[in-house]
């Protein structure tokens, strides 16, 4: 239809219809959890839940990138378990050794995102397989560096950024600092997405690829920057849950869907073209509030999954319900 | 023609959330007629065709087939009434043979497996209808099909369906004029034989050819019937609501031809040989021949998508060789490319977006959105403002605007960059005929303001219309050069290679 279909009369409820419904139900949510445990409302509620929230949101911020350009990361979660596993085999207790480590782990990371771009850009391997492949090689690394059992702990000095509390803050008492690690990452996500050329460029080729080469975007850069990103905020991420959980084999497994759960929640469009980063940050803080919620009610830990699965369909249908009603 | 209309839509009305698209339509149709229906791309002619086939349901109003009120609910229950529907996007599945197209659902069964014998000499049969020059196999995969094949298959499939109505949205939109006469003959026969058909078009060309009855919708309503074609000034000027003097613009003053700016020797690669050619400064040059005659090849290469292999390109004066879009961009060339939608528009970004891509592409990846070297936010809506882009608002996505806004809006993605070579392919096509008066005008200022335009056209009418100078293509060569004031026959015959015209199946 033409201009028309915009005119006056339905532009409230098209308005009301944009509003992103991520918030709404993180709000609801969050009065749910409150509702059933009120020391929730207490600083030590609330804090440690963004804590523990802190590195699936800048994941989930990273992905979006990934997946706004049109493509998939699944390598991302076995990418935060050679961070831990990696980081603890190389300090060998020494609390010095983060200044090197972390840097050197974002060199890793990067290296990893670039790989999966080139692979993706230039053998034309469509990226869920791609990276799909990165995830079992970076899980067989950690394996093979680790010896099969992690030796190793992580000095206090790297675990500071996903366990240290600063406390005697006042009003709330303690303040994590994942949790300002969360707010730094994000704004740079979000600048990153959202106040930048490259970040206009990630909606264009996700939205139309040979459309966007035909107007001089220079495609296979903005593509490999977009999983560079996903996988430098994929060691952010490790670096904090490290931190916060210690060291195990596994402790990155999963987190991939995750975030692509988290993204979708927050409104991103698989496939590519539409995502915003702190939709996703709050698709994430959403899915990590329903975790929450399935601890309150007391339900076993692989209800988890089975929950995440439906959200993940539900997100989706969600989502292509909602463009067919906005849409044309 | 007979007493009872085949078809008859009574008092249609439709509206959806904040827009009004059918008022009080009335609309029917005999046995064994032509009746065109036309209108201005939005004015509702597809709503009152997919309220017809049951892909939307009135808001109030009655369908009635045959005299019998329906009420289809489903596509599915149209086409078992003999209903028939060929839209401008197909549907025909790419990956299965002609065959399997024209059966699909509806297979012919033997012995509880399917006669792939009896579905290819049905499909053999009903494709001979089309002629031998236009042979298409059985067997072939849909995907490895041009446009102008799929169409015919879309028809064929029509066909076999033994439909009393035919509706054909805009069916000559991707073909060239040796495969619009084979439609045109094959209509006349589907005529002959008692099919009605309902005819989309906005080419008055083909109302006069086909057409019994013409009905014309405006802003929803029926502006106009006619049982008699009448000339095409009256149906423009029914449709459009005023007349439309100065549809081309004025012809380039010699004062306005500037220098050559592009210059090819010798240019070749797979698809085009020996090109020799010059665009010029303030002209705008067009380039005429039949599909796959290798002109949107030579845009490509040109640009630098596809490359020239052999031969020498100069701009300015000065060699240059491209391999990629960026270096032809960033040496002053830009490409407005024929399919818009797969290779223009980026539909869920804004209209500024749209607007602001190519400049973005050339600035560093971490400078702001908002500005960069050739333009700015501020500059890209007073382009817009300039273009009269018709947009709710610049930050609406790009999808809800009409094709001819589209257009408008990709063009200003170019002219923020100052290109001294613009390509424009097929520039005007599914474009309402206010809109393409616009696009025509604006390739005259831009040819005034110094560019060199290069448009290339299946529409004869708009190169003999709009162009300073005609280049005619065929099979991968330059054919020949014309004046403005060519006719078509010159044009058509330098196209077809005269006496060659059997040769001509792509």
């Amino acid at each position: 239809m033409t201009e028309q279909t915009l005119s006056t009369p339905g532009s409230a409820r098209r308005r009301l219809l944009q509003i992103n419904p991520v918030y709404v139900l993180l709000v609801a949510l969050l009065v749910a959890i409150v509702l059933l445990n009120p020391a929730f409302m207490e600083p030590q509620g609330y804090m440690n839940y963004l804590k523990r929230a802190a590195a699936l949101a800048i994941l989930s911020g990273g992905a979006l990138y990934v997946i706004v350009a049109g493509g998939f990361d699944l390598s991302v979660g076995a990418m935060m378990t050679l961070t831990v596993i990696g980081s603890s085999m190389l300090a060998s207790n020494d609390p010095n050794s983060t200044y090197w480590i972390i840097p050197l782990m974002l060199g890793i990371g990067a290296l990893v995102g670039l790989i999966n771009g080139l692979v993706v850009s230039y053998l034309r391997v469509p990226s869920l397989i791609a990276t799909l492949g990165m995830m079992i090689t970076l899980t067989g690394v950690a394996f093979v560096w680790s010896g099969g059992a992690p030796r190793g702990y992580l000095p206090d000095t790297f675990r500071f950024f996903g366990r240290f509390n600063i406390t005697g803050v006042p009003l709330v008492n303690i303040f994590p600092v994942a949790i300002i690690c969360l707010v730094v990452f994000g704004l740079i996500l979000w600048w990153g997405m959202h106040r930048t050329n490259l970040g206009r460029m990630i909606h264009a080729i996700g939205d139309n690829q040979r459309a966007a080469r035909l107007a001089g975007v220079p495609v296979e850069r903005v593509r490999i920057t977009a999983f560079i990103v996903s996988s430098m905020s994929a060691v952010v991420a490790g670096v904090i849950l490290g931190g916060r959980a210690g060291v195990s084999v596994d402790i990155g497994s999963g987190y991939e869907l995750q975030a692509i759960t988290a993204a979708v929640l927050g409104g991103a469009q698989l496939l590519g073209g539409r995502g915003s980063v702190p939709a996703a940050m709050a698709g994430a803080l959403a899915l990590e509030a329903i975790f929450t919620l399935l601890n309150l009610l007391g339900l076993p830990q692989p209800v988890r999954q089975v929950v995440q699965g439906l959200i993940l369909i539900g997100a989706v249908a969600l989502a292509m319900y909602r463009r067919k009603r906005t849409g044309r | 023609m007979s007493d009872t209309p085949v078809i008859e839509m009574r008092n249609i009305s439709k509206s959806f959330p904040g827009v009004r698209a059918l008022h009080d339509v009335s609309f029917s149709c005999a046995r064994g007629e032509v009746h065109a229906l036309v209108g201005e791309n939005g004015a509702g002619k597809s709503t009152l065709i997919k309220i017809l086939s049951g892909v939307y349901n009135p808001d109030s109003g009655t369908v009635l087939i045959d005299g019998k009120e329906q009420h289809f609910r489903h596509p599915q229950e149209s086409l078992l009434a003999g209903i028939s529907v060929i839209y401008q996007e197909f549907s025909l599945l790419p990956e299965r043979t002609v065959a399997q197209n024209l059966f699909l659902g509806r297979e012919p069964v033997r012995g509880g497996v399917i006669d792939g014998r009896a579905m290819e000499d049905e499909t053999r049969r009903v494709l001979g209808l089309f002629g031998a020059r236009h042979h298409i196999e059985p067997d072939t995969t849909v995907a490895d099909l041009d446009v102008a094949s799929q169409q015919l298959v879309e028809i064929a499939k029509a066909i076999s369906l033994s439909s009393k109505v035919i509706v054909m949205d805009e069916p000559t939109a991707a073909l060239n004029e040796s495969e619009c006469e084979v439609l045109f003959s094959l209509i006349d026969q589907l005529r002959a034989g008692g099919t009605t058909i309902i005819y989309i078009t906005h080419r008055m060309r083909e109302v006069t050819r086909l057409a019994n009855r013409v009905t014309v919708i405006k802003d929803g309503e029926v502006a106009a019937r006619f049982d008699h074609v009448p000339d095409p000034e009256t149906i423009v000027r029914t449709m459009v609501g005023r007349d439309i003097a100065d549809y081309y613009p004025p012809p380039g003053t010699p004062q306005e031809r500037g220098n050559v700016v592009l210059g090819v020797r010798g240019g070749g690669n797979a698809f085009l040989r020996n090109i020799d050619f010059e665009l010029r400064a303030g002209e705008i040059t067009g380039f005429a021949g039949l599909q796959g005659a290798g002109r949107s090849a030579l845009a490509m290469a040109l640009f630098g998508a596809v490359p020239f292999t052999s031969g020498t390109v100069t701009l300015d004066g000065k060699g240059v060789r491209f391999t990629h879009p960026r270096d032809a961009i960033r040496a002053g060339i830009g490409v407005l490319p024929g399919d818009r939608k797969a290779e223009g528009l980026l539909l869920m970004q804004s209209v500024r977006d749209n607007g602001m891509v190519t400049a973005r592409s050339f600035a560093s990846f971490l400078a702001s959105h908002r500005t960069n070297a050739h333009t700015d936010l501020a500059g890209m809506d007073k382009l817009f403002d300039r273009m009269e882009v018709r947009a709710p608002s610049y930050e609406q996505e790009m999808r809800v605007l009409s094709g001819g806004n589209q257009q408008k809006a990709i063009v200003a993605r170019w002219l923020a960059l100052k290109p001294k070579v613009l390509i424009f392919i097929e520039p005007t096509r599914g474009i309402d005929v206010n809109a393409k008066a616009g696009i025509y005008h604006l390739m005259r200022d831009l040819a005034r303001s110094g560019a060199a335009v290069m448009m290339i056209s299946s529409d004869l009418p708009e190169i003999l219309g709009a162009a300073d100078r005609i280049v005619v293509m065929r099979e991968g060569r330059i054919a020949g050069e014309f004046p403005r004031g060519a006719t078509e026959a010159d044009i058509m015959l330098s196209a077809t290679g005269e006496k060659h015209l059997a040769g001509e199946a792509a």
